[in-house]
């Protein structure tokens, strides 16, 4: 994976970067010993690494715009970081770009049950946000499968979503505020506990935007009471076919359940010999999982099953009681575990209409064949968000430049479907040059846009996203005025 | 008038267009600026539907009655309950889909389900330059890319003029119910709403107010799912709000699917020659509306559990503020636009926003209270990189 050349003038400086940075930080918030920084050298895309010139750690808002700010002056790239979990690179720093990392801002600024809102610090994690307030009967909705150690900087960059956005949506229909700060230090609130935004949506364009548009310290996110109760069913298929169908017909039927999660054979094998959740030996499994009260869940399995029934399936198992719905979903969630266990892998997520799950689930198998490399597939299927996990041996010279090579197949093969290259991990360095797969020249020119506007001298997080070749002219531009 | 048939007549009109153009979809919203009228009506039809997908993807000048009359054939809707502006404005035409993702309509459901761009996948849109930008598409999780769309939902045309909308859907509920309160001023109603929207039981709307201005208020509550389910629900939630009094639980569906159209097109304020929302933190508009109430006369609603403040007045209000602004005019159109300033003060002191939706008489094309200097910066520079040369509905956002 290409990255932009260091930029010597910038080496050159970093004695009086770092120095400028010791005026406005305390100490401990500097980091520029080489040794280091090195544990800033990637984040969950561990193929890349490349140490950063300084790594910045502070602790309000403030001090986060004081470091843009010489950053800007110095004309310094700055590279956001939350909590380093990102599977598509979306935090690699260069050699010659300071890290900012949030880690160190994670309090709670504000609860309110009334307006059922949350207002934090956005170096918290994602799953302490629903402990702050689960005790009072509350939650936080998206919760993506790292959301143990992600921060809510890098769910709102990367627009997070996880396996119950079915029902509550991902990040953005569940922010309604930022404390933003821009490149140039300027700080910026948006939105707050109204609903509606004032006049162009900005939340709407900062989510999703990868760090690329500003450093977000602060967040308002809304809360939801939590549901009287859960259960999930196991569904078992001897095809990929029928179990798409079957996913189908459930949403057709107009049961919304708050999940439905699939695995294939791949995949049960190898989390029964790990997990030994007792899982049928089948083609495709599906957990899907209502919310309710006692009698609702039932009316509303009810419906479900009988639909399954419909498909001839291999089994149905239900829940009767907590241990049992905590067996169903003991595998899908060590799934991931399980799997690199076994072995290197990296995890794709594009997503494909519903309709299109079966034949894209075979065309992957398909290519992973011609490619020689084996595919697991593990997904949220109510939303069509997939998530292939190719197999292959970091030690073994070639198989990850094979294992990309196949990744970006299926990730094209998504695009052609009618879907796209990433559901819910983002971009980052990962995908930016299957771009154009989705993307004409002239679409891509129009996102750059919202970039020229918050961002002018390209600083922030540059190298992401966009295909080095089409943002080349916009970070030239950059560089020749630093 | 300009009626495009297609998005690449469209980008043609766009580009060789020598002056402003006034963006319409059916003209329901009374939006209207100076310019010549760009009409997307010529664009029409859903281009994909697929219920067991829950999306949906037309042309922007699709009717919503068209939209509505495919999902409903399925057992589907627009959660999100866009309102039709017509019995508010007394406007006639055609509401568009593509004027419903631009100006981000969304009724009573919104406090529960989202609004109308939590629903958006993706756009087709033309630029101020005449470019084709295609942006999001029609899967329900995209992350590839900086969200467009949702900067053009509710952008009003000024950055692009939409060509197609992809939306997600949901399935109709069965049946609905409607618990009624009667009795109450809006210290106790925005606590009622709130607290039963903070309750498990899925209430998928809380609104305040009569449907006729002469009525007392209510305050209304509505259950949607199974019957059964609804009717469990309706007992709960009885149980759970008991501290704030007796209530009537509307079980006909026909019946309180009419208190919830009313709401959403809030019908209660067409005799109205001034009407403001406003856009607050739910348990602030008591406070907001005694302190407007002070000094200023005006009639309003509550909805999204005091969320959304729909402020109106009437002729006489009008002249009886006009009073207090010591108005010497009799112009009644500066009356509104008096009044839409004194309100924006207030709600300056509250962390929301206000907006004007109809003024008799009154020219005046700024309808959106003013942002913060960054923000409204940055529109400024939005608007100069998609329409350099301003002339997509300008004015209207500032």
């Amino acid at each position: 994976m290409e990255m932009p050349r260091p930029s010597p003038e910038i080496l050159a400086r970093k004695a009086r970067l770092v120095s400028r940075l010791l005026d406005v930080l305390p100490e401990d918030a500097v980091i520029s010993d080489e040794a280091e920084t090195r544990a800033y050298e990637c984040d969950g895309l561990t193929a890349y690494t490349c140490p950063p010139l300084s790594v910045v750690l502070p602790s309000t808002t403030k001090e986060v715009s004081d470091i843009l700010s010489i950053c800007h002056a110095e004309g310094v790239p700055v590279v956001p970081r939350g909590s380093g979990t990102s599977l598509a690179g979306g935090a690699l720093p260069t050699a010659d770009s300071v890290v900012l990392g949030v880690s160190r801002m994670n309090d709670v600024l504000e609860t309110n049950y009334d307006d059922r809102i949350i207002r934090v610090q956005t170096g918290r994690t994602n799953l302490s946000v629903t402990g702050a307030i689960e005790d009072d009967g509350f939650f936080y909705a998206p919760d993506p499968s790292s959301q143990l150690a992600c921060a809510i900087a890098g769910n709102i960059a990367m627009n997070s979503g996880g396996a119950h956005c079915l029902k509550y949506g991902v990040t953005t229909n569940n922010l309604l505020g930022v404390t933003i700060v821009l490149m140039d230090g300027t700080v910026v609130e948006i939105g707050g506990a109204h609903m509606d935004s004032c006049s162009y949506d900005w939340l709407g364009v900062i989510c999703g935007s990868e760090g690329q548009l500003g450093v977000v310290t602060e967040a308002t996110l809304r809360i939801l009471p939590k549901p009287e109760g859960a259960r999930p069913v196991l569904i078992g298929y001897d095809s990929a076919e029928v179990a798409g169908a079957c996913v189908s017909d459930i949403i057709k039927a107009g049961v919304l359940p708050v999940a439905i999660e699939y695995m294939d054979r791949k995949v049960i094998e190898v989390v029964e010999a790990h997990a030994k959740a007792g899982y049928p030996q089948c083609e495709a499994l599906l957990i899907v999982e209502v919310e309710g009260s006692p009698e609702e869940i039932d009316e509303q399995l009810g419906v479900i099953k009988q639909i399954a029934r419909t498909h001839n399936p291999v089994e149905i198992r239900d829940a009767s009681d907590a241990d049992e719905a905590a067996r169903i979903w003991l595998g899908r969630k060590s799934a991931f575990g399980a799997m690199g266990q076994i072995n290197d892998y990296m995890c794709l997520d594009g997503t494909v209409p519903v309709s299109a799950l079966p034949y894209v689930l075979k065309r992957t198998g398909e290519l992973a064949e011609e490619f020689g490399l084996e595919v697991g597939n593990v997904f949220h299927a109510g939303d069509g968000n997939m998530h292939p996990l190719i197999l292959f041996d970091a030690n073994k010279p070639g198989d990850l430049e094979t294992c990309e090579a196949l990744g970006a197949e299926i990730l094209k093969l998504c695009v052609e479907a009618g879907g796209c290259l990433t559901g819910e991990h983002g971009v980052g360095i990962e995908k930016r040059d299957l771009m154009g797969v989705q993307f004409t020249p002239q679409d891509l020119e129009a996102q750059m846009k919202v970039k020229d506007v918050f961002d002018p001298a390209w600083l922030l997080n540059p190298a992401k996203v966009f295909p080095l070749e089409s943002s080349a002219s916009r970070r030239e531009r950059m560089k020749s005025a630093a | 008038m300009l009626t495009p048939s297609s998005e690449d007549d469209l980008a043609e009109v766009i580009a060789t267009a020598d002056g402003p153009l006034c963006i319409k979809g059916g003209g329901t919203r009374g939006l209207a600026v100076e310019g010549t009228p760009l009409c997307t009506s010529g664009m029409t039809g859903i281009t994909l539907y697929e219920p067991g997908a829950l999306t949906i993807v037309a042309k922007a000048g699709t009717p919503v009655s068209e939209i509505e009359a495919t999902l409903d054939a399925e057992d589907q809707m627009l959660a999100f309950e866009p309102m039709d502006h017509r019995p508010m404005l007394g406007t006639s035409g055609e509401p568009t889909i593509g004027g419903v993702v631009a100006t981000n309509t969304s009724g009573p459901r919104r406090v529960q389900a989202g609004a109308c761009r939590d629903f958006l996948l993706g756009t087709r849109l033309v630029d101020g330059t005449g470019a084709i930008v295609k942006n999001g598409g029609r899967v329900m999780k995209n992350v590839t890319g900086y969200d467009l769309s949702r900067l053009m939902c509710g952008a009003h045309g000024t950055l692009g003029v939409l060509s197609e909308v992809s939306l997600k859907v949901l399935p109709k509920p069965e049946t609905e119910a409607t618990l009624i309160y009667t009795d109450l001023n809006p210290d106790q109603a925005v606590p009622l709403m709130l607290t039963a929207l903070g309750t498990p039981f899925d209430v998928s709307g809380a609104h305040f107010g009569p449907f006729h201005y002469r009525e007392p208020r209510k305050a209304y509550l509505r259950l949607e799912g199974t019957e059964a389910s609804v009717q469990y629900r309706i007992q709960q939630l009885k149980a759970a709000l008991s501290e704030f009094g007796e209530c009537h639980a509307e079980s006909d569906p026909a019946k309180s699917g009419e208190i919830w159209r009313n709401a959403r097109d809030m019908t209660a304020l067409s005799e109205m020659p001034f009407v403001a929302r406003g856009s607050i933190k739910p348990s602030a508009s008591p406070e907001f509306l005694s302190c407007v109430s002070q000094t200023l006369a005006t009639t309003d609603y509550l909805d999204w559990g005091g969320g959304l403040i729909w402020m109106g007045a009437t002729d006489s209000q009008l002249r009886e503020n006009a009073e207090h602004f010591a108005l010497e005019s009799k112009e009644q159109s500066l009356f509104s636009e008096e009044l839409f300033g004194a309100l924006s003060e207030y709600m300056r002191y509250e962390d929301g926003h206000l907006r004007l939706v109809k003024a008799a008489g009154s020219t005046n094309q700024s309808r959106f209270q003013e942002e913060s200097a960054a923000l409204t910066g940055l529109a400024k520079a939005l608007r100069q990189k998609y329409d350099p040369r301003g002339i997509l509905n300008s004015g209207l956002m500032g």
